[in-house]
């Protein structure tokens, strides 16, 4: 398409520059209306039919059925809630499906199956965008739009959001991780199992006295949010704030201390209140979700 | 032309008291008929130009804003969306300094949403479509060879809320309060308080809804100026292509503002009182704004792109020495692009989850455009080769926008295609695909036709020279900033985002870009240089400096207000090539109209097909009563949005008070005779009512304007049918479904009866029984007032509360456009009333009655869609 592209493009400017440079005023009208019927009508119905006959082709291949998981997308304000696994009629439902097992920021893709995405948002309209995988689906509130994925080599792959959100828009980001097909289901099984947490754990007792579990959820203990991302194998994700940090104790620290100068119009809090320690205490402890 | 005409031209400038005096000697009321005077006489020809000069002076001192010539107002049009645009440009500067580097601070997020929201918002409705009208303000009665549009006063009202409504909207960024939704406000985002807090979207939907009105405003102006102010003997197939594009593009506005109005009006009462048209949580559905917001946002591509074509079709001939070759290739490609344009929206859409087949569709629909497109290259392509160019800088101008526009075409082939669409949408691609088929296809002919035009409108051709570096800069500085962003694009840096981190290859990219956005800067600020610096002691350029073959090159320079000395006949379509000794026939007024003999300003209507002669119209001159409604309307707008609704309430009634008056003056003046000669023998009468005047013909495209708003209603009421399982919702429909049937088809009745009113009202007045029209129009408010209560009445008493889902809601707006149009019906009737009862209205005199009547058949037309949708439909199914 780029060649071809170029090709009219030379072509035309060519023309122009013959037209005005080269021969000015060896042709007479005839010839002019020559080049506007062949050159403006016919080429182009020639070469637009072909490409249309081209591009429609591919959108049949490009949206058929799949055979892997079903893995629903909440896009937030400004995250991703993932759950894999789910059932769910794409297409009529106004809402995602419940249920699967949670993650966020994160999604892992068996490789050379055809998974479904089934993308909404229950606050205003994103985008889903995983570049080197697939088109963009768009996240509307009161709809559940439905994406095929096939993607064919492993490997971790980058996907933003796409529809302007609001001011973190250009900090919602995720990881794909494209893995075998067991892998995959390896994944999954530990994402499903619940932390293992101690309760007398200093951090995890800061991380209640502070609240956070009023947002958040660490499913095998008393925090049970469901307002901001599950945090139970945050440790086991590569990024921290929807792809906005590399997971490190470090980052954890200054994204819990600097919430919104890392990122801006984040809906958490920022920390910067509690003492360094209470807050090293906090990251420390996040760091063992594995 | 005469070393003396140049030196009468100087004397405009001339004191108050010489104009007094002037005016003694002028002789108004006692000047022989044209058709008897000796053209060949210097004496008679410079008591003419005297009078000319006169009635068509722009007043001195404050007073001159006051003006409403064609000339003053497209000049302070032009000026002022020049000033926006240059007011945006610094917002896209900002941007790329942001950014350069990843991770920069330069800006907030929040600031830099809402300079890019601004940078979007301005440069499209503050610029690329006002300067469209600007420029066809100036340019379109010139090539017409009219002395003016039909409605001066139209023009300077539509300029005076433009400027209002523009310095409004652009001002909210010095108090940080800026709309920070994007240029195209997608709903929720938008809409609910809790991801929108403040006033930014309130001031970006009311301060641009009265732009639109003015938009609207000036496509009337156009489309009634193009098809009845043309000289005699310019029949359509003899119509400067320009004036075929200002047809299709006014045309385009009147159908595609509207959808947006529609839009804006659901938008806004779901911000101000919570009605939930775009909310799912209660059946609404934030789809439809982005249906209704396209189906204006496609056909604004072209309705930016195809003036700037038309400026390429008068410039082209010029210099390729030769009439255009394919005439009718290009009129009937421009047209068809007009069509073709209402029907590609959906292509802004292809990632929201649409079926296939709208998909497929819609891509075809989308390459279709293309090939209107390509005939119009080809037309400029042909002429070329047939002609023998003369190089100059308007040409390299339009050199660089082929280049440049060819190229956002190939890239906008392909995004027409819904699978790389997929990839390509809402990324760098599609912003270096927009700004090349926008600078390419808007900003560089809009330069070209400065260059090209400017000798016209300031006397003195600009600086070659400066044209020259002007175009490499802009041009190199724009591929040096816009190329790269097609790779940014594709390797994943989506639109609208204010920072992007770094290691992601995206650095260098942003890098070039933003060096080559100073560049193209650069370039620019030399155009606006060239334009502005002082060039006291130049000599003026000659008369059609350009040796062009249309007749806007008759402007005299220094330029004369009169804007034709006579008024030709025209029998070919470069006259000044064509048509032997025809500017000298023009200067010597050996054409029609080359007097002012009563001192009133007069310009040419003729028929819309072949051009004859009809009438000679009247046209009013200065007044500030514009300036005032546009003052007091857009306070209106202006106070709505922060909530004050007394104040809004005074300054409605002050609006309409103001116009009223203005209506009241200004329009259909009783002539003090049924008919003047206008020369060679012929007389025109100097009123006219009916489907011959420009009054009638105004009523009817803005009614069919208005009724494209409240298609787009129905449509928004049909659209919730489809998209939700029951509608009316099952809570809705107990014993009564909706607002019930008894008090709609009283409604209805009523409405009918006023109509029938309004009918026989000017039917019985035609005929002479005024008693019995006064009657009728006194009969006609009453029952108007009447049908608008009961339209209300239904919904209110069956317990419809439009908060509580989309259902009510919708009922409640289609119920409130019928009731708004009823009582905007009643008050024409008593305006009529008044009118007729002030003497100002008469049997042989009824303009006003005659286009009252023709309101309301749209209004009982739109009363009986109402009803059927919110009544009975619901019955049907």
């Amino acid at each position: 398409m780029l060649a071809g592209a170029v090709v009219i493009w030379v072509a035309v400017i060519g023309l122009s520059v013959f037209a005005t440079k080269i021969r000015p005023g060896a042709y007479g009208e005839k010839a002019g209306l020559r080049l506007i019927v062949w050159g403006g009508c016919v080429f182009p119905v020639v070469v637009l039919t072909a490409l249309l006959v081209w591009g429609l082709q591919m959108m049949p291949v490009l949206r058929a059925e799949a055979n892997g998981p079903t893995i629903a997308v909440s896009a937030e304000r400004f995250w991703w809630r993932v759950a894999y696994d789910v059932d769910g009629e794409p297409g009529v439902a106004k809402s995602l499906p419940e249920g699967g097992v949670p993650s966020a920021n994160e999604i892992w893709l068996p490789a050379g199956l055809r998974s479904e995405f089934l993308i909404g948002s229950p606050d205003v309209i994103h985008s889903l965008w995983i570049p080197s995988i697939a088109g963009k689906m768009d996240a509307i509130p009161g709809r559940v739009n439905r994406l095929v994925v096939e993607p064919t080599k492993p490997g971790v792959y980058n996907g933003v959001c796409a529809e302007f959100c609001g001011d973190a828009h250009a900090q919602m980001a995720l990881r794909v991780v494209v893995v075998s097909p067991e892998e995959y289901e390896a994944y999954v099984a530990r994402q499903s199992q619940p932390a293992s947490v101690g309760a007398d754990d200093e951090g995890f007792r800061r991380f209640t006295e502070n609240g956070c579990d009023a947002c958040h959820t660490v499913r095998g203990t008393a925090a049970t949010g469901k307002v901001g991302p599950d945090l139970t194998h945050l440790a086991s994700r590569r990024t921290i704030a929807a792809g906005t940090l590399p997971m490190s104790p470090e980052n954890l620290a200054t994204f819990v201390g600097f919430t919104h100068r890392v990122k801006p119009g984040v809906q958490m809090p920022s920390y910067g209140m509690l003492s360094e320690d209470e807050i090293a205490a906090i990251a420390g402890w996040l760091e063992t979700l594995k | 032309m005469s070393d003396a005409t140049i030196d009468q031209g100087a004397t405009r400038w001339a004191g108050k008291s010489d104009t007094e005096k002037a005016q003694a000697d002028l002789n108004f009321g006692n000047v022989p008929p044209a058709s008897e005077r000796d053209q060949d006489d210097p004496e008679v020809r410079a008591g003419q130009e005297a009078r000319l000069r006169h009635v068509w002076a722009e007043p001195k001192g404050w007073r001159y804003w006051s003006a409403v010539n064609n000339t003053e107002v497209g000049l302070w049009y032009t000026a002022t969306s020049f000033a926006f645009m240059l007011f945006a440009g610094v917002l896209g500067l900002m941007m790329r300094v942001q950014l350069s580097a990843p991770d920069n601070d330069f800006l907030t997020a929040s600031f830099y949403n809402q300079v890019y929201t601004l940078h979007g918002t301005v440069m499209m409705f503050l610029f690329a479509v006002p300067i469209f009208e600007a420029v066809a303000i100036i340019l379109l009665p010139q090539m017409l060879g009219a002395r003016d549009l039909p409605f001066p006063r139209l023009s300077a009202f539509g300029y005076w809320c433009f400027l209002i409504g523009g310095v409004f909207v652009c001002g909210s960024i010095f108090f940080g309060a800026a709309p920070e939704g994007g240029w195209f406000m997608y709903p929720p985002l938008t809409t609910q308080e809790r991801f929108s807090p403040g006033y930014g979207a309130d001031i970006w939907l009311l301060g641009l809804s009265f732009i639109e009105v003015a938009s609207i405003a000036a496509a009337v102006e156009l489309i009634v100026g193009t098809l009845k102010c043309r000289p005699p003997g310019m029949r359509l197939n003899l119509m400067p292509l320009y004036a075929w594009y200002v047809l299709v593009v006014a045309g385009m506005i009147l159908f595609a503002f509207p959808p947006l109005i529609a839009g804006d009006i659901l938008f806004e009462l779901e911000r101000l009182f919570n009605w939930p048209f775009f909310d799912p949580e209660r059946g609404g559905d934030p789809m439809l704004w982005q249906h209704l917001f396209w189906i204006f946002g496609h056909p604004e591509v072209y309705i930016v792109f195809l003036p700037a074509i038309a400026l390429l079709a008068m410039i082209i001939p010029t210099f390729a020495r030769r009439p255009i070759v394919g005439y009718s290739f290009i009129v009937l490609a421009a047209v068809g692009t007009g069509f073709l344009s209402f029907g590609l929206w959906v292509h802004h859409m292809f990632a929201t989850g649409l079926p296939a087949i709208s998909l497929g569709f819609f891509s075809a629909a989308s390459e279709a455009v293309a090939i209107p497109t390509a005939v119009q290259i080809f037309v400029f392509l042909a002429t070329l080769l047939a002609g023998r160019v003369i190089y100059s800088v308007p040409m390299l101008f339009v050199s660089g926008a082929l280049a440049i526009f060819v190229i956002g075409g190939l890239t906008g082939v392909m995004v027409a295609l819904a699978p790389f669409d997929w990839q390509a949408h809402d990324t760098y691609f599609v912003v270096a695909h927009l700004h090349y088929v926008l600078l390419g296809g808007m900003l560089f002919p809009v330069v070209a036709g400065i260059y090209y035009y400017w000798p016209m409108m300031g006397g003195r051709r600009l600086s070659d020279k400066l044209g020259k570096i002007a175009f490499w800069l802009m041009f190199i500085g724009f591929n040096t900033a816009f190329l790269p962003m097609h790779w940014s694009g594709l390797i994943g840096m989506p639109r609208r985002v204010w920072t992007y981190p770094a290691d992601i290859g995206l650095e260098l990219p942003n890098l070039i870009s933003s060096i080559g956005a100073f560049v193209f800067a650069a370039g620019f600020v030399t155009v606006v240089w060239d334009v502005l610096r002082p060039r006291k002691g130049e000599p003026y350029a000659e008369r059609n400096t350009w040796n062009a073959g249309t007749l806007e090159w008759l402007a005299e320079v220094p330029d004369e207000a009169w804007g034709v000395r006579s008024v030709p006949i025209v029998s070919s379509r470069y006259p000044l090539w064509q048509q032997k000794n025809f500017i000298a026939d023009v200067d010597m007024g050996r054409f029609y109209m080359p007097d002012a003999e009563e001192g009133k300003r007069e310009t040419m209507v003729t028929s819309v097909l072949d051009a004859e002669p009809l009438q000679c119209l009247r046209v009013p001159g200065p007044t500030f009563m514009t300036f005032w409604a546009a003052v007091f309307l857009g306070a209106v707008f202006i106070l709505a949005t922060f909530h004050l609704w007394t104040l809004t309430l005074m300054t409605a009634v002050f609006a309409v008070a103001a116009i009223l008056v203005w209506l009241w003056r200004g329009t259909a003046l009783q002539p003090e005779k049924d008919e003047k000669d206008v020369g060679l023998g012929l007389k025109l009468p100097l009123y006219k009512s009916g489907p011959q005047s420009v009054g009638w013909w105004a009523m009817f495209i803005t009614m069919t304007g208005d009724a494209t708003a409240f298609v787009s209603l129905v449509f928004g009421y049909f659209f919730y049918f489809t998209v939700s399982p029951v509608f009316p919702p099952p809570m809705m429909a107990g014993e009564e479904i909706g607002p019930g049937l008894t008090w709609p088809l009283i409604s209805l009745g009523l409405f009918a009866a006023s109509w029938l009113a309004a009918i026989f009202a000017r039917n019985t007045n035609s005929k002479g029984a005024v008693g019995t029209a006064r009657l009728l129009m006194g009969a006609g408010v009453a029952l108007s007032l009447a049908a608008s209560a009961a339209m209300l009445w239904g919904p209110y008493v069956t317990g419809l509360i439009p908060t509580v889902h989309v259902y009510p809601a919708t009922v409640w707006v289609l119920a409130i456009w019928a009731a708004c149009h009823g009582a905007v019906g009643a008050l024409m009737l008593a305006y009529c009333l008044a009118r007729s009862l002030a003497g100002r209205m008469t049997p042989t005199h009824d303009i006003d009655i005659v286009n009252v009547a023709l309101y309301w058949h749209f209004t009982a037309g739109t009363a009986f869609v109402t009803v059927a949708t919110i009544a009975l439909f619901p019955l049907a199914v």
